[in-house]
C-alpha cells in the first residue's frame, strides 16, 4: 500500500492537503488495525479455545464463500437424506410435499456444487460430514415425546437459519458481485423457509422468531394495527450460526469464522 | 486532544465506529476540508461535526447520507408505499376468504413497519407519503390509456387478479432490494437491514405464490420460486414514461437494460469468475430447477419503468 514514490512527490509538495489527507487516512488506518487488535484480544479465550480443532470458514471474501458453501453443503446433504427417507416415501405423504422436497433437493444440491465450482482457491473441505442423529427422517414432524425432530422441524431450522446466516453475512462482504449474488441466493432460501413453514402452520412465514415485530398485530382492515418492530428479518452473525449448524455436523466437520464476528 | 484515543475509546463500546468513519466518506472529506481550513481553535467543532455525522445525529432534518444511498432508499420506500396501498385496497374490498385475509394482513403490517424503518434511516430525504390516490391499480395510468386490470379500481372486485398483480409486485420488489444492495456496499448497517427486509419480501412472495394456487398442499402452479417459464409467459409492460436506461418493455420477471448484471429471471448462468450453468451442475436435477435457485436483481430505471404502470401520474411517481 506504501508508495515510496507518491510519497517523495508528497514531500516534495510540502504541507499542501494531499499529505494531510494521506497521513490522516494511514494514521486512522493504523489505528483500524490496533482497534482491530485489541477486540480480538478481548473477544477470544485463548486458555479455553472454544473452536480449536474446528474448521476455520477463512477471511475475506473467500472466507465468506466457505461459510455459504458449508451451510449449502449441510443443506444439500439433509435433503438427500429427507428424499431417502421414510416420511418422503410414504404413500400418505401429500404429493405436494413431494413436489417440494424435490425441489428443496435440487435447489440446495446446485448451491452446494455452485460453491464448490466459485471457490478456485482457499475452498474448504467438499466433504463435511453432517450429523443428523437427531433428526427422525420417517416422522413428517416431531413426535410428541420425541428428542428427535420431525423432517418438516429440520427443514424450518435449516432454511431459517439459511437466511438469517446470508444475511448477517452480507456486512463482511467487499465485493459488489459476490454481495449480488449472495442476494440471489438468499431469497431462494426466504421463498423455502416461508413455504416449510406454511405446511407447519398456516399463516407464520414472517412470525416473530424470525422477522422483528410483536407477536400478535391486530392490524385491522384499515390498516390501523398496533405496529412495533422493524418488520426486518432478524439476521445473525456468523458465529452465531454456526453454533446452530455445528449441532448437525460431525465431531471433525464443525465450523468457526474467527474473523466474522 | 487525543482524537485517535477518543475514537479508541469509543470503540470499546461500540466496536462498529470505524465502520461509522470509514463508510461515510462525506464525513471524512468534511472532516479534511476543516483541516485544510480551520485554525486549531476550531478543531474541537470539526471533531464534534466528525461525530455528529457519523451517528446520523445532524442538526438538520437531512439523513446525511449519499445520494446514491438515499435514491436507492427512496424507490425502495416508494415501492413499499405500491404495496402497503395495494393490500390496504384488498382488505378493504372483502374478497378475500380468511386464509387470503390473515395472510395479507400479516403483509401489510410488514410494509408499514418497512416505511416506518425506512422512514428513520432516511429522515428529511425520505420522498412524501404519496397516499392511495397516487397510485392506479387498474394500469390505466389515471385513465390516459385502458385498463390492464379492469378488476383492480378503486375496490378490488377479483381476488385472482389481486393476489397475481402482488405476486408481480413482490417479487419486482424483491428484484429491486437485491439491485440496490450494491449501492449499500459501504454502509453495512444500512445494508443489512435492507437485506432483512428483502429477504422477509421474499417470504410475502412465497406466501402469495402459494394463495395463487389455493393453499400449500395444492401442486399446481404457481411454484413458491420462480420458475423460468414465468420471464416469456408474464406479458411486458412499457417503459411509456422513457425512463432513461430502461429497456422498451419491461416486466417483473424480465431482464433489466445491462442484461448481463440484470438477466431475465429465467438466466442460468451464475458467477463471474468461473461462470457456471446452474442447470447443469448436478446430474438428475428437474428441468427448471438451474433457474429457479437464483433470483435475479434488477437496476432502479427498469424498476422504476416497472412502477410508474401503476401511477396515477407517472410523470410524479417513481422520479
Amino acid at each position: 500500500m506504501h508508495n515510496s514514490t507518491n510519497s517523495s512527490v508528497d514531500l516534495a509538495a510540502g504541507l499542501g492537503t494531499p499529505v494531510a489527507r494521506r497521513s490522516f487516512l494511514r494514521y486512522s488506518g493504523a489505528g483500524l488495525a490496533v482497534g482491530g487488535l485489541w477486540l480480538a484480544g478481548c473477544s477470544k479465550d485463548d486458555d479455553n479455545n472454544p473452536t480449536a480443532g474446528f474448521i476455520d470458514v477463512g477471511t475475506g471474501d473467500t472466507g465468506i464463500l466457505n461459510y455459504a458453501y458449508a451451510l449449502e453443503q449441510l443443506e444439500a446433504a439433509f435433503y438427500a437424506q429427507v428424499v431417502a427417507g421414510d416420511y418422503f416415501k410414504n404413500a400418505n405423504t401429500s404429493a405436494a410435499e413431494k413436489a417440494l422436497f424435490t425441489d428443496l433437493k435440487d435447489h440446495e444440491a446446485i448451491h452446494a456444487a455452485f460453491f464448490k465450482g466459485a471457490i478456485t482457491s482457499g475452498r474448504i473441505t467438499d466433504s463435511l460430514q453432517p450429523d443428523f442423529s437427531g433428526i427422525d427422517f420417517s416422522q413428517r414432524t416431531t413426535a410428541a415425546g420425541s428428542a428427535k425432530m420431525g423432517v418438516l422441524n429440520a427443514a424450518m431450522a435449516f432454511e431459517d437459519l439459511g437466511v438469517a446466516a446470508y444475511n448477517g453475512a452480507a456486512r463482511f462482504i467487499s465485493s459488489v458481485d459476490y454481495l449480488t449474488l449472495a442476494g440471489k441466493i438468499v431469497s431462494v432460501e426466504a421463498r423455502h423457509a416461508a413455504a416449510i413453514r406454511e405446511l407447519l402452520t398456516q399463516n407464520t412465514f414472517v412470525a416473530n422468531d424470525v422477522v422483528d415485530l410483536t407477536t400478535s398485530t391486530p392490524n385491522n382492515s384499515g390498516g390501523t394495527g398496533n405496529l412495533t418492530g422493524t418488520g426486518m428479518e432478524r439476521s445473525k452473525r456468523p458465529p452465531v450460526v454456526l453454533e446452530t449448524a455445528n449441532k448437525f455436523l460431525a465431531a471433525n466437520s464443525k465450523l468457526s469464522a474467527n474473523s466474522f464476528a | 486532544m487525543d482524537l485517535f484515543q477518543i475514537i479508541n475509546d469509543i470503540a470499546k463500546v461500540d466496536p462498529e465506529v470505524y465502520d461509522r468513519f470509514d463508510s461515510r466518506r462525506a464525513v471524512f472529506r468534511n472532516f479534511l476540508g476543516y483541516g485544510k481550513k480551520a485554525s486549531a481553535a476550531a478543531l474541537p467543532l470539526a471533531v464534534s461535526t466528525l461525530f455528529s455525522k457519523a451517528y446520523g445525529q445532524t442538526t438538520g432534518t437531512g439523513s446525511g447520507l449519499d445520494p446514491l444511498i438515499v435514491g436507492t432508499l427512496n424507490l425502495a420506500l416508494q415501492l413499499e408505499y405500491l404495496e402497503k396501498y395495494f393490500y390496504q385496497t384488498a382488505l378493504a374490498s372483502n374478497i378475500l376468504n380468511p386464509e387470503q385475509t390473515g395472510a395479507v394482513t400479516i403483509i401489510l403490517n410488514d410494509e408499514n413497519l418497512h416505511i416506518n424503518t425506512l422512514r428513520g434511516v432516511l429522515k428529511g430525504d425520505a420522498v412524501a407519503d404519496p397516499t392511495r390516490a397516487a397510485f392506479d391499480y387498474t394500469g390505466s395510468q389515471g385513465g390516459k390509456r385502458p385498463a390492464l386490470f379492469a378488476t383492480l379500481g378503486t375496490t378490488f372486485t377479483s381476488a385472482a387478479d389481486f393476489l397475481m398483480v402482488g405476486q408481480q409486485f413482490v417479487d419486482t420488489g424483491v428484484r429491486a432490494y437485491k439491485g440496490g444492495a450494491a449501492n449499500l456496499i459501504t454502509q453495512k448497517d444500512i445494508l443489512e437491514a435492507a437485506i432483512n427486509i428483502h429477504s422477509v419480501e421474499a417470504r410475502h412472495s412465497s406466501r402469495i405464490r402459494s394463495l395463487r394456487r389455493g393453499g400449500i398442499q395444492s401442486a399446481t402452479a404457481p411454484k413458491s420460486w420462480i420458475t423460468p417459464d414465468e420471464t416469456p409467459t408474464t406479458p411486458p409492460l412499457p417503459n411509456n414514461y422513457n425512463v432513461a436506461g430502461a429497456p422498451a418493455l419491461v416486466g417483473p420477471y424480465k431482464r433489466g437494460a445491462d442484461a448481463a448484471k440484470f438477466p431475465d429471471e429465467s438466466n442460468v448462468s451464475q458467477g463471474t469468475n468461473p461462470v457456471l450453468n446452474a442447470q447443469t451442475l448436478v446430474a438428475g436435477v428437474g428441468a427448471g430447477a438451474g433457474a429457479e435457485a437464483f433470483d435475479e436483481p434488477l437496476d432502479a430505471a427498469t424498476v422504476k419503468a416497472i412502477a410508474k404502470n401503476f401511477a396515477t401520474d407517472p410523470t410524479a411517481l417513481f422520479k
